[in-house]
C-alpha cells in the first residue's frame, strides 16, 4: 500500500488546526512567561555571585527532572492549591489542562535563557561599561543601551534553545489534558498508528524550526539595526499566535468534550460517545490521552463532561478500599459514593476490562495450570510482565496477598507489546486486560480468580456534576448502556490495533455501533 | 594666582583592596594638584603610578578615600555622579566607542542623555564631525569597526565635546596610534583646546608628548605626585625619576636632530 494514500494521513490533517493551535497557544504562553521571568532574574544576579549561583542550580536541576514527570507534579500541586484557593478566596481554578501545562514548561525554559542572558551580559567588554559610565549614563541606560543590545546575539541563542525545548516538550502535556501535537503521538503510540506518531513528530519538529527561524530573523534584524526584518519576524510569532485562535474562536462554547485514558480501548469508547452525541445534534469533542488520576479529577472539576472509567479501578484507586465486595454490591457502592460528590454513574456498558493473569493456552495446558492458585508453586521459577501502573496497584497487593506468587522477576511494558511477549515465551505470564482483542489472536488463556482477589471492573459511564440534569445528553447516551458484550468490545480493539486505515478510533467506534446498534 | 582652580585636588587618597591575600594597593597617595582655567595640563607616570586613578577621582568614576577635590569651585561629592560625569568630556583609551552604534550616535549620545532635541544634537554631530576633520555624509552612518584607530579616536574626542564641556578629561588618548597619526591628532587636538577655551587633563607615559603638548607637566611615581611645573621649571627638579624623565626626551632630539639633515628629504 502506498504510504501517502493511507487515509490515516487526511485523519491526522482534520485534527491539525485543533492540535496545532493548542501547541502553540501553549508552548508562546508558557515561552512568553519564562522570559518574564527569567530576563529580569538573570539582570538582577548578573553582578551577585551567590544568586547567580543558586539561580542556575534551581534552573539545572529543573532541567534534570524528565518533562512528563514535571508536567505530570503540576497537576497535583496545582489541585491543591485550587482547593486551597476555593476554601480561602472562595473561587477555584481549573489545574487541568493549560495551567499546569503552561507553568511547567515556563519552568522548563528558564535555564537557557538565564545561562545565556549571564553569560552575555558578563562578556561585555569592561572598557565600553567604563566608557557608558563615563559619557553620564545612569546604570539602566547603560543596561538597555549598551549590555543588553551587546548580549543580544548571545540572549537570542539561549531563547531560540528555550523555545525548541518548549515546543518540543509540550508534547508530553497531553496526559494532564492539554491538547497538544503530543495527542497524535499518544494515541498513535496506544493504537499502533505510526502515520499518527509520525505525522506528530514531523508537525512538531517543523514547528519549532519555524518559530526557531522567525526569533532568528527577529535576532538579525535587531542586530544589523533593520527594523523591516525584526518587524516581520515579530509579526511572523503574532500571525502563527493570531491563526491559532480563530479555530478556537468559531468552536462552540457548549461543546460537549469526552475524555478517554491512554489506552485503545479508551480511545474507541471515546469516539463511540463523541459520535453518539454528534448524531443527537449536540457538539462533541474528546480530550485523549488523559492520565488515569487525572481524568477523575478533571470529571469533578468539570473540564470533561463525560467519559468510561472502570468499576474495580475506582472501588480501589479513587475510594481505596482494598476489600473486594461482590458485582452488584461494589457497583451499588460506588454509585452511592459517587453520587455524594454529585457524579452520576449513567449505567454499565456491559462488559468488563479486568486485570488478569494471562498465559499462552498450550503451555498453561502442559503445565495443569488453570487458575492462579495453579500458578502459585511454578512462580519462582517464572517471570511476571505487566503495565506500567499493575505492580504498585492494590489489586496486585491483593493477588499477592491471596495467592503468594513469587515470581523471580517482574517486569514493566508498553501494554501493547506484553502479549506479544508473552506468546513468544520471553516473558512467562502477562497481567493482561480481559477485554483486550490480543487474548484471541495470540492464542492467550485467562487464568481463573478462584479467591475473588481482583475485584470487578465493568465498564461505566459517568457524567460531570455540571451535567447532572442533561436529560439531552442522558438520552443520547442511553443506547450504549447494557449493549456492548466482552466479544464485541474484544473484536473492536483488536480492530484498532490493526494498523491500518479501517484501524483509526473513529473508524472502530463506527463499526461498534452498526454492530451493536442492529441486535 | 587671582582665578581659583578649574580642577583642584587638595591632600587626595585612595587605597584598593588588594584582592584575596594581597595587601591594599595605595593608588594615589596624599595629591594636591591645581589645573587652572584653560591650563593644558599632561599627568606623566609609568603604570601602577595612580596616574589613571588621580584622573578618575575628578568625574567620581572612582571615588576618593581622603581628602577634597572641587571641579567648577564645588567638591564634587556634592554634585551628582551622572550629571558631574555629563559636564565633563572624557576620552578613553582606544576610542572606548560603543561598537553597535554609529559614530553620529556615539558622538551624540550625552546630548541625548541630558535631553537636547533631535535636530539639536543631529547638527551638533555634523558641527563636531567637522571639527575633528572627518567628513560628516561618508561617516556619520558607519559602525566603529568600519574606522582606523585614528579615525575612532577622532570620534572619542569628538563624542567628550559634544556637550559642549569646560574640562576634557583624556587617558592616555593617542596611545595605540601609529606616529604619524599620534602627531597629526595631537596637533589638531591642541588647537581645538586652544581655539574652545578647554581646560585639559592628559595622562601619558610619555614624556615627550606631554612636553610638546601640555602647558604643564605633573610626574607621578607610586601614587605620590614627584613634581609639577612647565617643562622648563621641571628641569630644575631635584628628583631622580624626573630627570630620568627628562633625559630621554632630550636626547632622543640630539640624535634625530644629527642624524637627519634640515633640509633633507624629510
Amino acid at each position: 500500500m502506498n504510504l501517502f494514500s493511507d487515509p490515516r494521513w487526511s485523519e491526522a490533517v482534520a485534527h491539525l488546526p485543533d492540535y496545532l493551535g493548542n501547541h502553540v497557544r501553549v508552548s508562546v504562553t508558557a515561552l512568553a512567561l519564562g522570559l518574564a521571568v527569567s530576563l529580569p532574574l538573570a539582570i538582577i544576579a548578573r553582578n551577585r555571585a551567590v544568586l547567580r549561583g543558586a539561580l542556575l542550580g534551581l534552573a539545572s536541576i529543573v532541567q534534570t527532572v524528565p518533562g512528563l514527570a514535571l508536567l505530570a507534579l503540576f497537576y497535583p500541586l496545582l489541585l491543591a492549591l485550587a482547593a486551597l484557593s476555593l476554601s480561602w478566596f472562595g473561587f477555584g481554578f481549573s489545574a487541568f489542562g493549560f495551567l499546569p501545562a503552561v507553568l511547567a514548561l515556563a519552568l522548563y525554559s528558564m535555564l537557557p535563557v538565564l545561562r545565556n542572558t549571564i553569560t552575555g551580559l558578563q562578556g561585555v567588554d569592561a572598557a565600553i561599561l567604563e566608557a557608558a559610565q563615563g559619557v553620564g549614563m545612569t546604570p539602566q541606560q547603560s543596561l538597555f543601551t549598551v549590555e543588553l543590545p551587546l548580549a543580544l546575539p548571545v540572549m537570542m541563542a539561549g531563547i531560540r534553545t528555550a523555545a525548541v525545548w518548549v515546543i518540543g516538550t509540550a508534547t508530553l502535556s497531553t496526559p494532564i489534558g492539554q491538547t497538544s501535537l503530543g495527542n497524535y503521538i499518544f494515541a498513535g503510540l496506544q493504537t499502533q498508528n505510526w502515520v499518527f506518531v509520525l505525522f506528530g513528530c514531523l508537525a512538531a519538529a517543523v514547528l519549532a524550526l519555524a518559530v526557531d527561524q522567525l526569533l532568528a530573523l527577529i535576532e538579525n534584524g535587531l542586530r544589523n539595526r533593520s527594523r523591516i526584518r525584526a518587524a516581520i519576524g515579530g509579526v511572523g510569532i503574532a500571525a502563527l499566535v493570531a491563526a491559532t485562535l480563530v479555530p478556537t474562536m468559531s468552536r462552540s462554547a457548549s461543546s460537549y468534550i469526552v475524555g478517554a485514558k491512554t489506552f485503545t480501548e479508551q480511545y474507541v469508547l471515546s469516539a463511540l460517545i463523541a459520535q453518539r452525541l454528534q448524531a443527537a445534534g449536540l457538539s462533541a469533542s474528546s480530550r485523549e490521552g488523559l492520565g488515569s488520576n487525572v481524568i477523575f479529577d478533571a470529571l469533578v472539576s468539570g473540564d470533561i463532561d463525560v467519559y468510561v472509567d472502570y468499576s474495580g479501578t475506582l472501588w480501589a484507586n479513587q475510594f481505596h478500599h482494598s476489600d473486594i465486595k461482590p458485582r452488584e454490591v461494589l457497583l451499588a457502592e460506588l454509585k452511592a459514593t459517587l453520587a455524594r460528590q454529585n457524579i452520576t454513574l449513567l449505567g454499565e456498558l456491559g462488559f468488563e476490562n479486568a486485570y488478569a493473569l494471562v498465559m499462552p493456552r498450550r503451555r498453561a495446558e502442559q503445565l495443569g495450570i488453570r487458575s492462579i492458585a495453579d500458578l502459585a508453586s511454578r512462580a519462582p521459577s517464572m517471570s511476571i510482565a505487566a503495565d506500567y501502573e499493575f505492580f504498585s496497584r492494590p489489586e496486585w497487593a491483593g493477588i499477592k496477598q491471596a495467592y503468594g506468587l513469587p515470581f523471580r522477576t517482574q517486569r514493566q511494558m508498553q501494554p501493547d507489546f506484553m502479549y506479544a511477549a508473552v506468546a513468544s515465551g520471553e516473558v512467562d505470564v502477562i497481567a493482561g486486560y480481559t477485554s483486550d482483542g490480543l487474548i484471541a489472536k495470540y492464542d492467550l488463556v485467562v487464568l481463573e480468580d478462584p479467591r475473588h482477589a481482583i475485584p470487578p471492573y465493568d465498564a461505566i459511564m459517568l457524567i460531570a456534576p455540571k451535567r447532572a440534569s442533561d436529560s439531552v445528553l442522558r438520552e443520547a447516551l442511553q443506547p450504549l448502556l447494557g449493549r456492548i458484550n466482552i466479544a464485541a468490545m474484544r473484536e473492536a480493539n483488536l480492530r484498532a490495533a490493526g494498523g491500518d486505515g479501517a484501524s483509526s478510533p473513529d473508524a472502530v467506534a463506527r463499526w461498534l455501533w452498526d454492530k451493536i446498534g442492529k441486535r | 594666582m587671582p582665578a581659583p582652580p578649574l580642577i583642584g585636588y587638595t591632600h587626595v587618597g585612595k587605597t584598593f583592596d588588594g584582592g584575596r591575600d594581597a595587601a591594599r594597593v595605595v593608588a594615589v597617595d596624599d595629591v594636591s594638584l591645581d589645573v587652572a582655567e584653560g591650563e593644558f595640563l599632561a599627568i606623566v607616570g609609568g603604570s601602577g603610578s595612580g596616574k589613571t586613578t588621580l584622573l578618575r577621582l575628578a568625574n567620581r568614576l572612582i571615588e576618593a578615600d581622603g581628602g577634597s577635590i572641587t571641579v567648577e569651585g564645588e567638591d564634587v561629592r556634592n554634585v551628582d555622579p551622572i550629571l558631574l560625569r555629563r559636564r565633563i568630556g572624557y576620552v578613553f583609551q582606544s576610542g572606548g566607542l560603543f561598537p553597535h552604534i554609529s559614530v553620529a550616535g556615539n558622538i551624540g549620545v550625552t546630548p541625548k542623555l541630558l535631553g537636547w532635541p533631535a535636530a539639536e544634537v543631529a547638527t551638533r554631530v555634523d558641527e563636531l564631525l567637522d571639527l575633528v576633520r572627518l567628513d560628516g555624509a561618508q561617516y556619520r552612518d558607519r559602525l566603529p569597526h568600519e574606522l582606523s584607530g585614528g579615525q575612532r579616536q577622532r570620534v572619542g574626542v569628538a563624542r567628550a565635546l559634544a556637550a559642549k564641556p569646560r574640562i576634557v578629561l583624556m587617558d592616555e588618548p593617542f596611545g595605540a596610534l601609529d606616529p604619524l597619526t599620534r602627531d597629526a591628532l595631537g596637533d589638531d587636538f591642541r588647537d581645538l583646546h586652544r581655539k574652545l577655551g578647554l581646560t585639559t587633563v592628559m595622562i601619558t607615559h610619555d614624556m615627550t608628548e606631554a612636553i610638546l603638548l601640555a602647558d604643564r607637566v605633573a610626574v607621578m611615581r607610586g601614587g605620590k605626585l614627584l613634581a609639577q611645573g612647565t617643562p622648563a621649571e621641571l628641569t630644575g627638579s631635584s628628583d631622580a625619576y624626573v630627570g630620568e624623565l627628562l633625559r630621554t626626551p632630550r636626547r632622543q632630539a640630539e640624535r634625530l636632530g644629527a642624524l637627519l639633515p634640515r633640509d633633507g628629504a624629510a
